[in-house]
């Protein structure tokens, strides 16, 4: 289901040792972030700058962050220990992962820029009644964080163990605390430039060790495939036995292509550019920056193939998730380790900033001045519910990966994109593009998505079996968007059908002009 | 259609036109997008041995056509962006002027 899966196994004690380099990137990097965000809480006084940087971000700047945002660990250490263990069907997330990213391009970014201001609910809100919707727009993207949260932190408390050798719980209160520190302070300025340093760290970190393989093999992709099948035999560069059910390949797939285009954290980047224009550029940048790192994982894991190899690779981590820094130790010794380990660590914290930043918003934008305030909250008191909401989430979250310690919580990370995909992203289409989408219909379809995802994942195979050992599931997908995905659209639009609502009709017709131009495009601007 | 009360509201008759026009190019993207990826995806569930099928050293049709599904990616995302700086950015920039020059009227 993820390219996560066993985070949690035994790590022989040499590789868990604390490095010296290691803890010296790791305490750089926490240095350099912590002075972003003192740097970006001066310029942090409103909800516009703590939500959207007061959309003063560039679209090169937001490309690279939201492909900060989005390359997390788990599709680093994880797509990489994947291709190396079994080859060929590391690939399958390796191009899962990224073709979610044009769907963004053609569907989503431009609308929600012009149409919303926080949160994506901005959106599907704009032409209908506020209160439903927003209701089951929080509780959309809330599911969605709370699970990517959770595998968040169960991975990184287990990486930080096998890489710096700090206690499981230890790691996890370090991730929440900075985690905290960011987004409290600095809001989305500092959650940027985070991303921003991340992803020129692991875009760097990643190319130098993909250069370093390939000068091992002529510098040519080919002669280290044919050394890998030479190796481990032909079969690993072709389709084995990780899809061996069609049907939940093709659900698979729906989740990480729909469910990129439903992440709350990703959709929010889109409101710290100045306009729509600098919102298609900037997915265009991270298009092509996500699609380069995913090629280069499979130089990364065929290297790791043949040069460590996948039984010494699974004696440190059942999973696989350490092929990418045993490679790095191979190649460039304990400096380059200790670089790719700190890498890996900030890895984790811009993708878990963002997450946090959007639950806040979730919480202060969407529940509380828009529902318990009915959208006339006071001044500055939804910039003070927001920082409580990202206290409370940071609590949440150590709390959560404490609980979660030891537990194989690889199917959340597709149980995250799985809600996206259900309860976000038809949502979101049908009131952007769907003139007759009424406020029954839209909030029907995202309460429908969350809820039928949670019942079809704790009735699939990765919980029933995999989790609880029963002999058996009820229902067969291990991912279930496959169903749950058409699922929300048609009840959108039946229950849309079947009540029309006329006004809703009207301000959807009005806010043309909006959706092509922005707020230039409002009436009366 | 009842007339607006200032001619700043009125939306200039081509802005619905423009807007079909975006939803049909990002319709059509989305679906080639959608047929290239799980084109792929459909291979790896029903036709292993054909991926499988080396393509000389070092290479299988199924390594050819994953890093094919990446570069599509970019292909299709490029069309998209051209297509706005060709059509859809000028056409955007004329319905911009155009109610630039209904409220100064």
């Amino acid at each position: 289901m993820s390219p996560l899966p066993l985070l949690q196994g035994a790590a022989a004690p040499a590789f868990g040792t604390p490095d010296g380099v290691a803890i010296g990137f790791f305490i750089g990097f926490i240095l350099l972030t912590l002075g972003i965000t003192g740097w970006a809480a001066r310029r942090t006084r409103t909800t516009e700058h703590f939500y959207a940087a007061g959309r003063s971000v560039t679209a090169t700047q937001n490309g690279i962050a939201l492909a900060g945002d989005y390359m997390s660990a788990a599709s680093f250490l994880g797509i990489a220990g994947l291709v190396a263990t079994s080859g060929f069907d590391g690939l399958i997330y390796s191009t899962g992962w990224l073709v979610g990213w044009p769907v963004v391009l053609f569907l989503i970014a431009e609308p929600l820029r012009n149409l919303g201001r926080y949160t994506f609910a901005d959106v599907v809100a704009s032409s209908l009644e506020p209160v439903p919707v927003r209701l089951a727009a929080a509780g959309g993207t809330l599911a969605t964080i709370t699970f990517y949260l959770i595998a968040q932190m169960v991975g990184a408390g287990s990486l930080i163990r096998l890489l710096f050798g700090i206690p499981y719980e230890t790691a996890v209160v370090i991730v929440g605390a900075a985690m905290m520190a960011y987004v409290l302070f600095g809001g989305m300025l500092a959650t940027t430039w985070v991303q921003i340093v991340k992803a020129v760290l692991l875009l760097g970190g990643a190319a130098a060790l993909a250069l370093l393989v390939l000068a091992r093999f002529d510098f040519d992709p080919r002669v280290l495939f044919a050394a890998a099948a030479e190796a481990q035999g032909a079969a690993v560069l072709a389709p084995g036995k990780l899809v061996s059910n069609p049907l939940d390949a093709i659900s698979l797939g729906m989740a990480l292509m729909f469910g990129t285009a439903g992440l709350p954290h990703i959709l929010m980047r889109f409101y710290t550019v100045p306009d729509a224009a600098a919102a298609r550029s900037s997915v265009f940048i991270a298009t092509g920056l996500i699609g380069l790192f995913y090629l280069m994982t499979f130089v990364l894991g065929f290297g790791a193939m043949v040069l460590v190899g996948p039984d010494a690779i699974r004696a440190i981590d059942a999973g696989g998730n350490m092929a990418a820094p045993m490679l790095a130790e191979l190649l460039g010794g304990r400096p380059f380790l200790g670089f790719i380990a700190a890498v890996a660590f900030a890895t984790i914290l811009a993708v878990v900033a963002g997450l946090a930043l959007s639950g806040a918003a979730a919480i202060s934008h969407d529940l509380w001045a828009s529902v318990v305030r009915r959208g006339a909250p006071r001044p500055g008191e939804e910039l003070r519910v927001a920082r409580l909401a990202t206290v409370a989430l940071a609590l949440v979250a150590i709390a959560l990966g404490i609980t979660f310690k030891g537990q194989n919580v690889a199917f959340m990370v597709g149980l995250a994109f799985a809600i996206a995909a259900s309860a976000n992203f038809p949502a979101l289409v049908l009131s952007v593009f769907w003139r007759r989408t009424t406020t029954a219909g839209a909030a029907a379809s995202m309460v429908v998505g969350t809820v039928a995802t949670l019942a079809l994942i704790y009735l699939s195979p990765a919980v029933q079996v995999d989790l609880l050992k029963r002999e058996a599931a009820i229902f067969p997908l291990k991912n279930p968007a496959l169903v749950t995905i058409p699922l929300a659209f048609a009840v959108g639009v039946l229950v849309s059908l079947l009540r029309p609502e006329p006004a809703a009709a009207a301000r959807h017709a009005a806010l043309e002009p909006r959706l092509l131009l922005g707020d230039e495009g409002s009436a009366g601007a | 259609m009842t007339p607006s009360p200032t001619p700043a509201a009125a939306a200039p008759p081509d802005a619905a036109a423009l807007a079909r026009a975006r939803w049909r190019v990002a319709a059509a993207l989305t679906a080639a997008m959608v047929c290239v990826y799980f084109g792929f995806i459909a291979l790896v569930a029903w036709r292993r041995d054909w991926l499988g099928a080396p393509l000389g050293p070092g290479l299988s049709v199924g390594i050819v056509l994953g890093a094919l599904v990446i570069v599509a990616a970019w292909v299709l995302t490029w069309v998209y962006v051209r297509w706005t700086r060709r059509h859809y950015d000028p056409a955007l920039a004329a319905l911009r002027a155009h109610r630039q020059r209904g409220r100064a009227a």
